[in-house]
This record gives C-alpha cells, sequence and structure tokens, in this order.
C-alpha cells in the first residue's frame, strides 16, 4: 500500500488502484506462483550433487538441447509464414476468407494427442506426405519440429492481426508520395511498427512449444540421446516415483524459460523505446 | 492417446459425479465402488462390473454402483496416492500396488497375501507378433537382435508392457541357457533394432500395424484379439520358447474403505473374480484365467507356454526395476548405448 501510494497511484487517473493490484496479485499468486514455488519446494529437499546429476546428465542435456532448439526453430518459421498469413488475413479480401481465419485457431482447439496423432499418420514413411519426402520426418527430431510448428502458428497471427489492422493506410501512402518503393516502405514504415508484436507472438509461440507433450509424444519416436523431448523425461521420472527428479528438470526448465521470456519481453520494450511509443 | 483417454476418463467421471447422487436416491443408497486400474482392461471391467453386481444384488439384495477409472497404470497409481479415492486398485505389476504401502500406507505392505495366486486372478504372456508369412523368420527372443530385424517395442521407462517384453527376453535368455555374462549384450541387441519407443502399448499396435514400421510387435496376449479385430488378419502370433507371466494383482485400498465403510463389498468384489463368472470373463477377454477349469474351457485359445514370473526370475519387481528401469539401471546402459 506504501509503495503504491507513494510512487504509483500518483500516476494513476483512475480509481481503485490499490484493489486491482491487491486483486491481482493475490490472483497471480494462487494461480501461477503457490503451484509453481510448490515445484521450487519439492526440488529444496535434494541435495546439490543429486539435483546436479538429474538435471545435467547427458540424456537429459540431449533433451535440453531437442527442446529449446526445436522450439526456438519453429516459433521462428512461424514468425516468419505467421507474419504472411496474418498480412493477407488482415489486408485483402478473397472468398472463405472467415473460414480460413477460423482455420487458423485449429491448433489452440485441437485435443494436442489428436494432432499428434494425425501428423504422425501423415509424415510416417507410408502416409500422403510422408512417402513423397527424400527424408524421415515421423520418428526423428525432424517430427518434433513439425509438430511444434503447427502447435504455434496461432500465436503469431492472433498477436499480429490486431496490430495490422491498427496500421494507418495513410503512413503506407505518404511514404509512397515520398518517394519510398513498396519494400522500403515495407521494411522502413510497417515492419517496425510489427516488430513488437511480432517479437510477443515469437515468445508465445516459443513458450507454448518448450512444454508441450501430447501431439509431440507421438511423432518423436522418444529416442533417447536422439528424440527425446525434456517434457519425457519428467513424465518418465514420475513413472518411477522419483518426484524429486522429475521437479528438478521442471525447476531447470521453468528458468530457462522464464529468463528467456524475460529477455524477450526486454527486447521488446527496447524496440517499442526505439521507435518512441 | 492416454491425453485422450484421460479426458474421456474425467468426462466419464464428471458425468458418473452428476448422475450418482440422482442414481443413488433412485436405488435406495446403494453404496459405490471405484475401481481404479491400467489402461488395457477397460473391457474386461465393463463385463465383470455389470456380472458382480448383479451377483451381489441377488445374494444381498444391496445395489452396488461400481465405477472404473483407467489411464497408464503408474500414473493410475500416483493418483490413488495423491488422493483419488479408490476402494479397489487392480493394476498389471505389483509394484504399482507396492507404492500404495510405502506412500501413505493405504495398503500394508504384505497386501499380496490376502489373496490367492500373489493377489493375481489373471495373467497374460508376451508374446511376438509378425507380418503374415513371418518373412523375417522370427522364431524366439535372439531372432528379434538379428541385424536386418525391426521390432517396435513400447518405451519399457513408460509402458508396463515395455517392461515386460524386456524382462521376457532377458529371463527367457537366462532359461535358455546363455551366460548370465552375456544376457546383456543379447538384449541390447534387440533395443538396438527398436525404432521408435512409443508411450504404451496401443501407441505401439498402432506404429506397427497402421505405420507398417517393423518386423515384429511384442505385445501381451491378450492384445492379439483386439489388434486382429481392428487391423485385420495379417499378423501371426509367435509364442517363443520362454516368456514372462504378467499378473495382474488387485487389492483392496484399506485406508478409502475404511473411510467409506465399504471394505465388505470391495473384498467381495475382487474375491469374485476369481469365481467360474469371473474367470470366463476374463478368458472371453483373452486374459489367462488362474482356474485349471475355466483354463481348459477355453485351451484353443490360450496354448501352452513356459513362463517365468518376475518374482521367481529377478526378485519380484521392486528388485527388477531397481536394477533395470531406474534411472541409470541396465536399460538405460543399454539403450544409450545403442543409440549414440
Amino acid at each position: 500500500m506504501f509503495l503504491s501510494r507513494t510512487l504509483l497511484k500518483r500516476h494513476s487517473v483512475l480509481p481503485g488502484f490499490d484493489l486491482a493490484l491487491g486483486f491481482t496479485l493475490l490472483y497471480l499468486g494462487f494461480i501461477v506462483l503457490i503451484p509453481l514455488s510448490a515445484a521450487f519446494l519439492k526440488t529444496a529437499t535434494m541435495t546439490w550433487p543429486a539435483f546436479v546429476e538429474a538435471v545435467s546428465s547427458p540424456r537429459v542435456m540431449a533433451s535440453y538441447r531437442l527442446t529449446f532448439g526445436a522450439s526456438a526453430l519453429a516459433a521462428l518459421l512461424n514468425a516468419f509464414f505467421g507474419l504472411i498469413v496474418a498480412w493477407v488475413l488482415v489486408r485483402y479480401e478473397f472468398p472463405f476468407k472467415r473460414l480460413v481465419d477460423a482455420l487458423v485457431d485449429l491448433p489452440f482447439a485441437l485435443p494436442t494427442a489428436v494432432a499428434g496423432i494425425a501428423l504422425t499418420a501423415l509424415y510416417a514413411q507410408n502416409g500422403w506426405i510422408g512417402q513423397m519426402l527424400p527424408f524421415k520426418v515421423s520418428y526423428t527430431p525432424i517430427g518434433v519440429f513439425v509438430a511444434l510448428t503447427f502447435i504455434g502458428l496461432p500465436f503469431v497471427v492472433r498477436t499480429l492481426q490486431p496490430v495490422l489492422e491498427d496500421l494507418n493506410h495513410e503512413v503506407e501512402e505518404a511514404a509512397a508520395t515520398l518517394g519510398a518503393n513498396r519494400w522500403q516502405t515495407f521494411t522502413k514504415v510497417i515492419f517496425p511498427v510489427l516488430t513488437p508484436a511480432l517479437i510477443t507472438g515469437f515468445a508465445l509461440a516459443f513458450a507454448r512449444a518448450l512444454g508441450e507433450y501430447g501431439s509431440v509424444i507421438f511423432i518423436a519416436g522418444n529416442m533417447p540421446m536422439v528424440s527425446e523431448i525434456t517434457p519425457l523425461l519428467i513424465i518418465t521420472k514420475l513413472e518411477q516415483y522419483d518426484y524429486q527428479g522429475a521437479t528438478a528438470i521442471a525447476v531447470v526448465m521453468l528458468v530457462a524459460a522464464f529468463s528467456l521470456l524475460l529477455a524477450i519481453n526486454g527486447l521488446q520494450a527496447w524496440t517499442r523505446a526505439k521507435q518512441g511509443r | 492417446m492416454s491425453t485422450v483417454n484421460r479426458r474421456v476418463t474425467l468426462l466419464a467421471m464428471a458425468a458418473v459425479a452428476v448422475a450418482s447422487p440422482f442414481a443413488a436416491s433412485a436405488q435406495a443408497a446403494g453404496k459405490t465402488l471405484l475401481n481404479v486400474s491400467y489402461d488395457v482392461s477397460r473391457e474386461f471391467y465393463k463385463d465383470y462390473n455389470a456380472a458382480f453386481a448383479a451377483y451381489w444384488k441377488k445374494t444381498t439384495g444391496e445395489v452396488l454402483t461400481l465405477n472404473q477409472s483407467h489411464g497408464g497404470s503408474s500414473k493410475q497409481a500416483r493418483s490413488v496416492v495423491e488422493g483419488l479415492e479408490a476402494d479397489v486398485i487392480t493394476m498389471n505389476q505389483a509394484n504399482d500396488i507396492d507404492i500404495l504401502a510405502e506412500r501413505g500406507g493405504l495398503v500394508p505392505a504384505d497386501w499380496a497375501k490376502r489373496l490367492p495366486d500373489n493377489s493375481a486372478p489373471t495373467t497374460s504372456v508376451s508374446v511376438i507378433l509378425v507380418r503374415k508369412g513371418n518373412p523375417k523368420n522370427i522364431r524366439d527372443w535372439g531372432d528379434l537382435g538379428r541385424p536386418g530385424v525391426s521390432v517396435i517395442i513400447p518405451n519399457p521407462k513408460t509402458s508396463g508392457n515395455g517392461r515386460y517384453t524386456y524382462l521376457a527376453a532377458w529371463g527367457a535368455a537366462l532359461k535358455n541357457g546363455v551366460a548370465p555374462a552375456a544376457v546383456k549384450a543379447l538384449v541390447e541387441r534387440i533395443f538396438a533394432n527398436v525404432p521408435v519407443l512409443d508411450g504404451g502399448g496401443r501407441g505401439a499396435t498402432t506404429t506397427f500395424a497402421q505405420r507398417n514400421m517393423g518386423d515384429a510387435l511384442v505385445t501381451f496376449e491378450c492384445e492379439v484379439p483386439l489388434i486382429q479385430r481392428e487391423f485385420g488378419g495379417d499378423f501371426e502370433v509367435i509364442y517363443p520358447a520362454w516368456t514372462v507371466l504378467a499378473e495382474n494383482p488387485v487389492s483392496v485400498v484399506d485406508k478409502v474403505v475404511d473411510k467409506h465403510g465399504t471394505r465388505v463389498q470391495a473384498e467381495a468384489y475382487l474375491k469374485y473374480l476369481w469365481s467360474d463368472e469371473g474367470q470366463e470373463i476374463a478368458a472371453k477377454q483373452h486374459i489367462r484365467p488362474r482356474s485349471a477349469k475355466v483354463l481348459a474351457k477355453y485351451a484353443k485359445d490360450f496354448p501352452k507356454v513356459n513362463a517365468f514370473t518376475v518374482d521367481e526370475m529377478f526378485g519380484g519387481w521392486k528388485k527388477a526395476q531397481k536394477e533395470h528401469f531406474d534411472d541409470g539401471g541396465f536399460y538405460d546402459q543399454i539403450i544409450v548405448r545403442t543409440k549414440k
């Protein structure tokens, strides 16, 4: 209360700040912090060498590389193609546009296991797509990447759409009248405005991919050192009733994911500040 | 699959939760039993519950509501440890009941001694399924380790089916006179031929039957009719010279039945599994009955096999789990070496 009164309240023109802040903290505490702190408490019962052993064995390290690597690549791909999809959906009129728009949300709504089974069937070597490809997708790390791309797409598209809709046509027209070609208009005028939203979309897709289990597990093949994702290792530890080992890995993932998201948020704030918005 | 199953189970449980007050009031305050079980026992307990409810009504006049919950076995056991109020637990591996004794003392440590046959009313065996005509001429576990053979086995880290497969190959090698020092290398050759480690038995079946991967699939005998039915008869079953006897142990969850006041019903429910009717329902689902009489009646479905139990070959599940499947155990050593 002291904090709010002295530092923050004078900036606020709206009434009810104390109540709203209190509610926010309480809500976040119950929904996010308490469950997560349980993981930290459980891990705290481990000795340090046991913790290090649990979170840094070669097999676990290989799973970090796969999970973080495939998630980042999938989010990058989605950032690129998601931008195109969002652009088309906002800027052009075409038949069945609403249907296509609704399709984007499908990866949100589909149970992840269903997505995993469907993708595995498509990309298996006797599947529709799989038999046309010269390399294996299902049961390899590429399969993991495919599944993570699928589930991440809506995050990028849905964060970019409102920003694109808000974009003023006049700014582009002004750029054109001032002699900018189309490429310059895009790179110098449109893209900088989109960057913060694009970064947010990337961060959301990335974070979602890190924790994904249901769809990946069917397509990955789950080979140790090759295609085991970190969430699977957490599950295998639980299978042997090793709660501590499982939470130890979870804590590492949590800290890593949180630092990355914090860094991405920082980057986003920086790009915003650079544009003076 | 498991997520879907869990969702379906949750939905079913929610539906039961909503419906049960009405059911109870309509049927003069009958008791309710919750049976928490593993994934593929769904069909068996559906039939068995109907049979037992009828039997119980006839003998005592009491109308029982029998609910069932299914999922991966360790996951189910964890739910009970963490507070799911199961009156009885029916598993396919003893260590998933042992955990109830170790954590929270939900059952006594000697729970397995309370009923006949190690408290396991039914069994199954691990068998090898090959493609029609057996083109790779697979006859026994050793053949799965030959170069050029590919075999689908569910992940022993996450699947009881996979653990039994691994133990079957290991124990059979010992029974066939392979020197103990060479057994590990033999099992390692088999797992070097595994292209995909599915999370559970049904997933492995899909990989083998639908994705057309692998020359062989190892699974429980009781799963074979389902596979034949779903995917046609393009497969042949191979009974190895020696295999493992998968015992399906059951127990009353003492703390829960004492709280619910359902001990009498729960104990009767489990005991009836050994009755002729209970054993026949199992046999019809291709689960091996203990009763010699029922087994003889269904002899054509259950060829005679040489099978060893986990207890006699590996000194019990607890020891097998620790030596073979826990982190850093023999299985980890094998699998990490084959994939490096």
